[in-house]
């Protein structure tokens, strides 16, 4: 596999010159976060990434994760990285400061991920749940929860899982029935949760999971769930750890991908019951999972643009290399790169261009989460609040879907060569085969879009963002770059396609709300498609102005081409996914079950 | 025990570098700019022997354009306790380098000085010689171990023919070489708290002191391509060749 460098200049593009890092710095608590500090940073993470983190992800691929007498091993390597990671304070990027995290921003803290996130997603899978479990904590725990696990969890000494899925309830929690037994002051958990990631390791000394449970009394359906906190070992108040808890690991999935993270089958209270604490109230366990839920989207769909990026980097080094062919027209006998062919030429444009979009939008969807928590003004986190809300759907289900398809080109890129293990492109697209399935799956994050975000405000928040698209159409037309003069023309197209097709959803949903579930995933990545183009379209705006001062033009041309790129065989999709939307539900619902 | 500690911000290492169209340097516009990585062994060392209580204080020095501050951060980052950058846009070579040290070096009176033995940006290997010289101090080049005991330097280095073990005074300047450590990586604690330390500008020009470089660049090209490979059957026939193609044995 070619060596990962941080896309470190593009990173820095989209921060601080198209999402604006001065706005994130202005907020509260963030008067730290500037530009040399942001560098410094991504510096040493692109460096840990690169270094430590890259290195050990084909061994993990191969080796994967193994139960042996009930502990799992992790690939080797993974612990010494996971201690490294541990010592370099990597894993309190955006703890809170009082818990002795650096409490950096999401906008910061994005890009860092997505650069773990490139370089090794099944290790990353660890902290990422790990600060589930510290957000959750933050949230809804008690004020001595949050003193015995924070600190240790913001620290990496212990790691956190969520525990959600059984057997019977994957993408319908409300059928979850693991019960929770009440014994003075604590509980006892009894069930099986299944496909928990990194739910036993030898990475770090305790694990502290968060699980969904049922109490005797409770009512059925969505309101009965309650969250519990069940450590590995029982904790003192002080602290130590004490007696092995009843929960254990039953089995390892084998899977697809991430072959490093373990997938585990956790068996609570087989024994004498697993003792767990209630965080927060009972009843309100599925409530609390959903704001967590957010951040945790948010970072799934980041793993879309990581993948998206690495098999970008990947399938461009190859294209460099092989030889093959020559060059159309040429005629001399010389064989050329297959970098000079259109057809790879367009894949590997293609690849860029959609994971540059995909990263505007993700890093986009960071900013406004910062606001939406730290803004001064009231009025202004609110608005950022439902653009977030509104948003995340779209982050992890178009970048995840993305990532794939990206994945799956850089595959094609190499040809045979791609099929085969030995370049790491055919991991990559394994790898990235699950974004679009845990923390919801697409279909799930379509019906959160036009289910609870979008028709439950009749489509406020969206047409409030298109009219936002829409304001950049003068600006564009302004622009005496041809290839902004394109852009503008395919994203004033896309932005009518994109406001119909929001009404029809909008005016139908109650009426007919089968057929716009027939037809959100298209209405979603219609969403991606064009707001992907409207900052990629900024994007370009940006890069003629500095190339019009002679400012890095190598960089902002390529920035410029790749807009243009993206107006000509990205954009243009959105005519046909609004017809889709708008025309399409009907011929799904007319088969009969039967008919497959 | 204070030691001072100079650092290089040169093109990173990681990257390939081009040529300027013009051949009269390498491209830099753009280009992602790093320590030099035998100044930050240079500056672990100090840190370990801080570490380890032989050394108080640590003061790194940079000498060059304002981004050189990146530098001098990194640097406090990894663990050293301030920073001075001497200013200036006028290209730095290994004597006005060590005419630069010098003038801070009267101002700090550092007991051992540790610089790099060479930036891999000109390899000079120059600057911590020359330093020596004008400060009348002793030397050790290429040091591999380095333990410093009362008025002096236990120090190992690493020449041809295998080790060797010498003593010098101090006041000395040492230049480091590969072996002599490994640098850790930054911790994301460390790194806020570099932004605290304090860095003091100097600009060159105050110092009073002829930095102009005396070497002129004539040019600057590429080196010439090799040519493809052969993959030999056995031991034999690479012997035959080498006896009889290439001349060599
Ligand atoms: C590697 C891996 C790691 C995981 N890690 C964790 C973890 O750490 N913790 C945890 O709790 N879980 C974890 N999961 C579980 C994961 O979140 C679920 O697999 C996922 O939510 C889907 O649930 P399911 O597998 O039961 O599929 P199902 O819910 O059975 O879905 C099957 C199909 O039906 C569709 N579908 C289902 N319901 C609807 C609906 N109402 N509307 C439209 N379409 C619908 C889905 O989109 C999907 O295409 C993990 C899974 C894997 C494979």
């Amino acid at each position: 596999m070619s060596t990962y460098r941080a896309p470190l200049r593009d990173m820095r593009f989209v921060i601080e010159e198209l999402v604006g890092l001065q706005d994130i710095s202005a907020l509260p608590g963030c008067a730290a976060v500037t530009s040399d500090l942001v560098s410094a940073v991504f510096g040493e993470a692109s460096k840990f990434a690169s270094q430590v983190l890259a290195p050990l992800n084909r061994v993990g691929d191969e080796q994967g994760a193994q139960l042996i007498e009930g502990e799992v091993r992790t690939p080797p390597g993974f612990k010494q990285a996971y201690e490294q990671f541990v010592a370099g304070g990597w894993n309190g990027l955006s703890g809170e400061a009082c818990y002795g995290g650096q409490g950096l921003p999401n906008l910061v803290a994005m890009p860092v991920q997505e650069m773990w996130n490139s370089a090794n997603l099944a290790f990353c899978l660890c902290p990422m749940l790990t600060s589930g479990v510290m957000d959750a904590l933050t949230l809804t725990g008690t004020p001595e929860q949050r003193a015995t696990y924070l600190p240790r969890l913001t620290a990496g000494e212990w790691t956190g899982t969520m525990n959600l899925t059984e057997p019977q309830a994957g993408s319908d929690l409300s059928a979850v029935r693991t019960r929770a037994v009440r014994e003075s002051g604590q509980y006892r958990i009894h069930g099986t949760k299944i496909f928990i990631t990194w739910g036993e390791h030898d990475l770090a000394r305790n694990i502290v999971h968060l699980v969904l449970a049922r109490t005797p009394d409770a009512p059925q359906g969505v309101k009965g769930i309650s969250l519990f906190l069940v450590p590995k070992f029982l904790v003192a108040a002080d602290g130590a750890l004490g007696a092995r808890n009843d929960v254990h690991c039953l089995s390892l999935e084998h899977k697809l991908g991430i072959h490093a993270s373990p997938t585990c089958v956790l068996a609570y209270g087989e024994h004498e019951g697993a003792i767990g604490y209630l965080v927060g109230e009972e009843s309100r366990g599925l409530e609390y999972m959903f704001i967590m839920m957010n951040q945790a989207r948010l970072a799934v769909g980041l793993e879309g643009v990581a993948l998206a990026e690495r098999a970008y980097q990947q399938a461009r080094a190859y294209a460099q290399t092989r030889v093959q062919g020559r060059a159309i027209g040429q005629t001399s006998e010389e064989r050329v790169a297959i970098i000079r062919h259109p057809d790879v030429k367009r894949m590997l444009a293609s690849m860029k261009a959609h994971t540059e979009a995909m990263r505007a939008l993700a890093y986009s969807a960071a900013a406004a989460l910062d606001k939406s928590r730290r803004h001064p003004d009231d009025g202004e986190r609110k608005r950022n609040q439902a653009l977030v809300d509104f948003l995340i759907p779209i982050v992890k289900g178009w970048c995840t879907e993305c990532g794939v398809e990206v994945a799956s080109t850089g595959v094609q890129v190499h040809g045979g060569r791609g099929y085969i293990e030995d370049t790491g492109a055919a991991q990559l697209l394994r790898d990235a085969r699950i974004t679009t399935i845990y923390e919801g799956t697409t279909g799930i994050q379509a019906a959160d879009l036009v289910g609870r975000k979008l028709a439950r405000e009749r489509g406020a928040t969206a047409h409030a963002l298109i009219g936002e698209m829409r304001s950049l159409l003068p600006q564009l037309a302004g622009c005496a770059n041809a290839a902004v003069a394109v852009a503008h023309a395919a994203l004033a197209q896309a932005i009518e396609d994109l406001s119909a097709a929001t009404r029809w959803v909008v005016d139908t949903q109650s009426s007919d709300p089968a057929a716009v579930a027939a037809v959100s995933v298209p209405f979603l990545r219609l969403w991606g498609v064009a707001a992907g183009g409207w900052l990629m379209a900024r994007a370009a705006l940006i890069a003629d102005v500095r190339l019009n001062a002679d400012v890095e033009p190598e960089f902002y041309a390529a920035k410029i081409a790749t807009a243009r790129y993206y107006a000509e065989h990205i954009l243009p999709q959105s005519s046909l996914l609004a017809k889709i939307v708008v025309g399409g539900a009907q011929s799904v619902l007319a088969f009969s079950e039967q008919q497959f | 025990m204070k030691v001072l500690v100079a650092v290089k911000r040169v093109v990173d290492p990681n990257i390939k570098v081009r040529i300027k169209a013009d051949g009269s340097g390498v491209d830099l516009a753009n280009v992602k700019m790093a320590i030099n990585p035998f100044c930050e062994i240079a500056v672990e060392q100090a840190i370990r022997m801080k570490e380890a209580g032989t050394v108080s204080e640590i003061v790194v020095v940079s000498i060059g354009l304002p981004q050189c501050q990146e530098t001098l951060r990194t640097a406090l980052a990894m663990g050293a306790d301030r920073g001075i950058l001497v200013e200036t846009d006028v290209e730095v070579q290994p004597l006005a380098v060590a005419k630069v040290l010098k003038a801070i070096i009267a101002k700090e009176n550092p007991a051992l000085v540790i610089v790099g033995k060479q930036a891999v940006d000109d390899d000079c290997n120059q600057s911590g010689q020359m330093l020596a010289a004008l400060l009348g101090w002793p030397q050790a080049a290429f040091i591999s171990k380095i333990e410093v005991a009362g008025d002096h330097a236990d120090i190992t280095r690493e020449v041809d023919g295998g080790l060797e073990k010498l003593a010098i005074k101090l006041p000395a300047v040492v230049t480091t070489d590969l072996r002599l450590n490994e640098p850790r990586y930054v911790t994301l604690p460390n790194i806020m708290k570099a932004k605290k330390k304090p860095i003091e500008v100097i600009k060159a020009d105050t110092l009073g002191i002829d930095i102009a470089p005396r070497l002129k660049t004539l040019k600057v090209e590429e080196p010439p391509k090799r040519g493809a490979g052969v993959k030999l059957a056995d031991v034999a026939e690479l012997v035959n060749k080498l006896k009889n193609e290439a001349k060599v044995i």
